[in-house]
């Protein structure tokens, strides 16, 4: 018997290799148009990736016993960054308090989502799968690593990401709380006070484990340990700054405020979201926050967001904000390359800095932009290459790498490149469209007339 | 004391003097003799012209060519820019909704399955914040669809300038119909297969009864017999006797079969609008010789196992199989990206010039006002856009929008925006 569980033990072992070791791939690209987004444009450049890691830029690279790719005539640039999705997630919304920061999207991610090979399609490499916005401080989110074809979801993580937390401003949160569930916040006011709130419950809860802490040193004494509670660890770690949050947001004045909380907190690690009237307050956000990730075009689709503008992206680019175009959509994702080119249209923005918008931006806004981002010497090799330059309208994605192992390629690209296929469904389902607002899935349970036709649209 | 209060009632009246006075000025769209010169202009249906010239009067095309006199015209020079028709939509709800969210601003869906007799034209909303936004972007000319239910009302034809829906009416109307659907709405549909099946039967059945009944008005009415107030039927027995086209909202390539079935044998006058798996079944509806307007091309493929590009590449599919394609945003405010739609049915297989027709000509053929709008032409209406380069590509910026004769101001409430807050005054410093 005890042999038989050895032997059970032992058949466990590769899959506990497997899980510790994510797969990194070596190539040689030739001759590209580098857009390096960092250190501007190299033409007729090779890039020389091994084991997962751009080794080096330069003309005439050659190297032994690897893929050497001609890329003669095609543009090469680091990998598409999204900082707000929610592709790959079975949940999205645990709406049942104001505050859910104990909730993690970590555990709902599915690998087997097509949504993953369509992003890749469109040349992106990272997308920050994020809670809903229905909850003032909502649930922590994931940085994900496209490495589509692992049926294990801990592959699909960048675990190199820092930690990451959905907030959440204006009509979702009061919507869902205030107006569907009869409890604060039912407005702006409301929003604010939560997070207030929130937060001075982890002061006290933080000093009552120094104080445990502090007892347990003295000698001879037996502390009582505070009961461990996630939410208010989690709204702990923000105030030590280990948590960046991601803030769902669109009117300036919320923004404003949320600015004006943080500062009082002592929050630094803040990037706004959606943020459609960031524009209004574009000099508060260049001075205390780590940027917008805006829409590149979506307005009026709420009353909240009719007083936006498409040159947003450009007016907090020209501002110095740190700025960033995000999908929020498993269609939008498909195709950031064509959503930063609109944003190039309102305001005239250069090549770089609307390539800046979705690759090096984003990736500062998620802690990574050390190790991607960017096409440098030492930097994690996740590559796009189109065939004309990615900001016209006629490019096309042509491959794309992450950690240097190629997981698209428009020539294998198959009539069926999903991963698992469902035995129970005989007539494959048709779907009109993705539902692309997916901030509020899951929160419907809360309406029954009123309100509910707001789900057309809830971002 | 009489005179006391006179100089107090000046005193307070003396702050509200100053509204007399604003600062700036708004342009109004303008009519006029304008004569653009030296430009490429891209005809559409008679080539291209090099440093060519348009003589616009009397809303309408006077002239075009090399060798155009201006007379007492207006010269707007147009060296290195490129002159296109404007550009048409096929399909939007612009007008009809000015919040997405909010019932109160939403005109486009009216209670009741069937509903032909509402007309999108009678809710279209001149002053829509989104209009400005959209002309801008080239896009002069929109079908503005009801929607929801069997028969959700009338679409129109609307050019994106004027002060009166009959002042922007461009000549067609249609009626919509949403053949029954066996797709799933979105990803969120979770409906069983079976009601799936049972709700298509059902709306097979209700679209067949509701049709006997329109052919039976429409014989009775010819027949002079005397009707009943009935304003659904009315307005249905026009689509019967031909008079109004039927706008066929399809999707699915096995709904689109039985849709081209049904339309043929009630020989309809049809559009089919939506086409989603046109690819599919290409050829039939080539066969059928029902021309199509199709879109968004940005949408997901609508199986799960299909190619990644399937919604990009099917107007180009359709078009090779021999369809008229004409390509929609199918939006509301932002049907201004109707041009980069075409840029990536140009790019996935459709090619520049058949994408260009695609909102031009096209659909200004399928709606039957080709005489009128789609290609720069003399003697059509002077509705046309100047760019400084292909208007589907996102880096060119569009420089002059003509509507009807009219030009239109390039400003608009996003634009006003970008100008007070580029740089915000105070900056960070208090006041």
């Amino acid at each position: 018997m005890k042999k038989i569980f050895q032997a059970f033990l032992i058949s466990l072992l590769p899959m506990s290799w497997s899980v510790a070791q994510t797969p990194t791939g070596s190539v040689l690209i030739k001759n590209a148009h580098v857009l390096t987004v960092t250190q501007g444009d190299l033409e007729n450049t090779d890039v020389l990736v091994e084991n997962g890691v751009i080794k080096k830029i330069g003309k005439n690279l050659s190297a032994t016993n690897i893929e050497v790719i001609d890329a003669s005539g095609l543009y090469l640039m680091p990998g598409i960054i999204d900082a707000h999705s929610h592709v790959a997630l079975d949940a999205v919304n645990e709406a049942t308090a104001p505050i859910t920061s104990e909730v993690k999207m970590a555990d709902v991610v599915n690998p087997y989502d097509i949504g993953l090979y369509r992003a890749l399609a469109g040349g992106v490499t990272i997308s920050h799968a994020m809670h809903g916005s229905a909850n003032a401080i909502g649930g922590q989110n994931i940085t994900l690593k496209h490495r589509y074809g692992s049926g294990n979801p801990e592959d699909l993580f960048m675990k190199e990401a820092p930690r990451t937390i959905k907030f959440a401003l204006g009509e979702n949160p009061t919507r869902v709380h205030g107006r569907g569930n009869g409890i604060q916040p039912r407005t702006r006011m409301g929003v604010d006070a939560v997070i207030r709130n929130g937060f001075n419950e982890a002061i006290q809860y933080k000093k009552s484990w120094e104080d445990y802490n502090k007892a347990l040193k003295v000698k001879g004494a037996s502390p009582v340990p505070p009961k461990y509670n996630e939410r208010l660890q989690t709204l702990a770690d923000i105030l030590d700054g280990d948590i960046i949050i991601h803030c769902h947001s669109y009117r300036a004045d919320e923004i404003y405020a949320l600015i004006n909380t943080c500062r009082e907190f002592g929050v630094t690690n803040i990037v706004f979201s959606h943020v459609n009237e960031g524009f209004k307050v574009a000099p508060e956000l260049a001075a205390y926050t780590m940027g917008a990730s805006v829409f590149a075009d979506w307005w009026a689709y709420k009353f909240e967001v009719y007083y936006s503008t498409a040159y947003n992206a450009a007016i907090l680019t020209r501002n110095n904000v740190i700025t960033s175009i995000n999908s929020d959509s498993g269609e939008l994702i498909r195709h950031l390359y064509h959503e930063a080119g609109k944003a190039q249209r309102y305001g005239e923005l250069t090549d770089e800095e609307t390539l800046a918008l979705i690759t090096i931006n984003p990736a500062k806004q998620l802690g990574i932009a050390d190790k991607v981002g960017s096409i440098e010497e030492g930097k994690q090799a996740d590559l796009v290459l189109f065939n004309e330059h990615p900001l016209s309208v006629y490019a096309i994605p042509q491959m794309t790498f992450v950690d240097g192992v190629k997981y698209f390629d428009i020539k294998a690209d198959d009539n069926d490149m999903r991963l698992r296929v469902s035995a129970s469904e005989i007539v494959e389902p048709i779907f009109l469209k993705e539902h692309d607002h997916r901030c509020m899935h899951g929160v419907d349970f809360f309406f029954t007339n009123f309100g509910r036709n707001l789900f057309n649209h809830s971002h | 004391m009489k005179k006391l209060l006179y100089i107090a009632l000046s005193l307070v009246l003396l702050p509200f003097m100053g509204f007399a006075q604003f600062d700036g000025e708004f342009v109004k769209p303008k009519n006029g003799r304008f004569l653009l010169q030296n430009a490429t202009i891209i005809t559409v249906t008679n080539g291209t012209i090099q440093n060519g010239s348009v003589l616009l009067a009397d809303g309408k095309i006077q002239a075009i060519g090399q060798q155009v006199n201006p007379g007492d015209a207006e010269v707007i020079d147009c060296t290195g820019l490129f002159i296109y028709p404007g550009l048409i939509d096929g399909g939007s709800r612009l007008g009809l909704v000015e919040v997405g969210s909010l019932a109160e601003t939403q005109d486009y869906a009216e209670i009741g399955s069937v509903t032909p007799n509402m007309e999108a034209l009678v809710a279209v909303n001149p002053n829509s914040v989104a209009i400005p936004v959209t002309r801008v972007s080239g896009v002069t000319t929109t079908l503005t669809m009801p929607s929801g239910g069997l028969f959700p009302g009338t679409a129109a034809l609307i050019n994106l300038n004027g002060y009166t829906p009959d002042q922007m009416f461009a000549g067609f109307k249609g009626v919509v119909m949403n053949f029954p659907s066996s797709a799933r709405r979105s990803t969120w549909d979770r409906r069983s297969d079976d009601d799936i099946k049972k709700e298509f039967d059902k709306a097979q059945e209700t679209l067949n009864e509701i049709w006997e009944k329109a052919t039976t008005y429409h014989r009775l009415k010819t027949a002079g017999a005397t009707l009943e107030y009935y304003p659904e039927m009315e307005q249905l027995s026009k689509v019967v006797a031909g008079e109004l086209p039927l706008l066929v909202e399809v999707n699915a390539a096995a709904d689109i079969l039985k849709a081209i079935d049904w339309i043929t044998s009630k020989e309809v006058k049809a559009i089919l609008t939506g086409v989603a798996e046109g690819w599919r079944v290409a050829d039939k509806i080539a066969a059928a010789k029902l021309p199509v307007v199709t879109g968004p091309m940005l949408s997901i493929p609508t199986r799960q196992s299909d190619r990644y590009d399937a919604a990009y590449t099917n107007p180009g599919k359709m078009a090779k199989a021999g369809v008229k394609v004409a390509i929609r945003a199918n939006d509301a405010e932002n049907t201004r990206n109707l041009p980069f739609n075409a840029g990536f049915a140009a790019a996935y297989g459709m090619g520049k010039e058949e994408a260009l027709k695609a909102v031009t000509i096209y659909p200004a053929e399928i709606f039957g006002v080709a005489d009128r709008l789609g290609s720069l032409e003399v003697g059509k209406d002077a509705t046309l856009l100047v760019a400084t380069g292909d208007p589907f590509e996102t880096r060119t910026q569009i420089r002059h929008v003509f509507i009807d004769g009219y030009r239109v101001p390039m400003s608009n409430r996003h634009i006003k925006l970008y100008q007070e807050f580029l740089e915000r005054s105070p900056g960070l410093e208090k006041n």
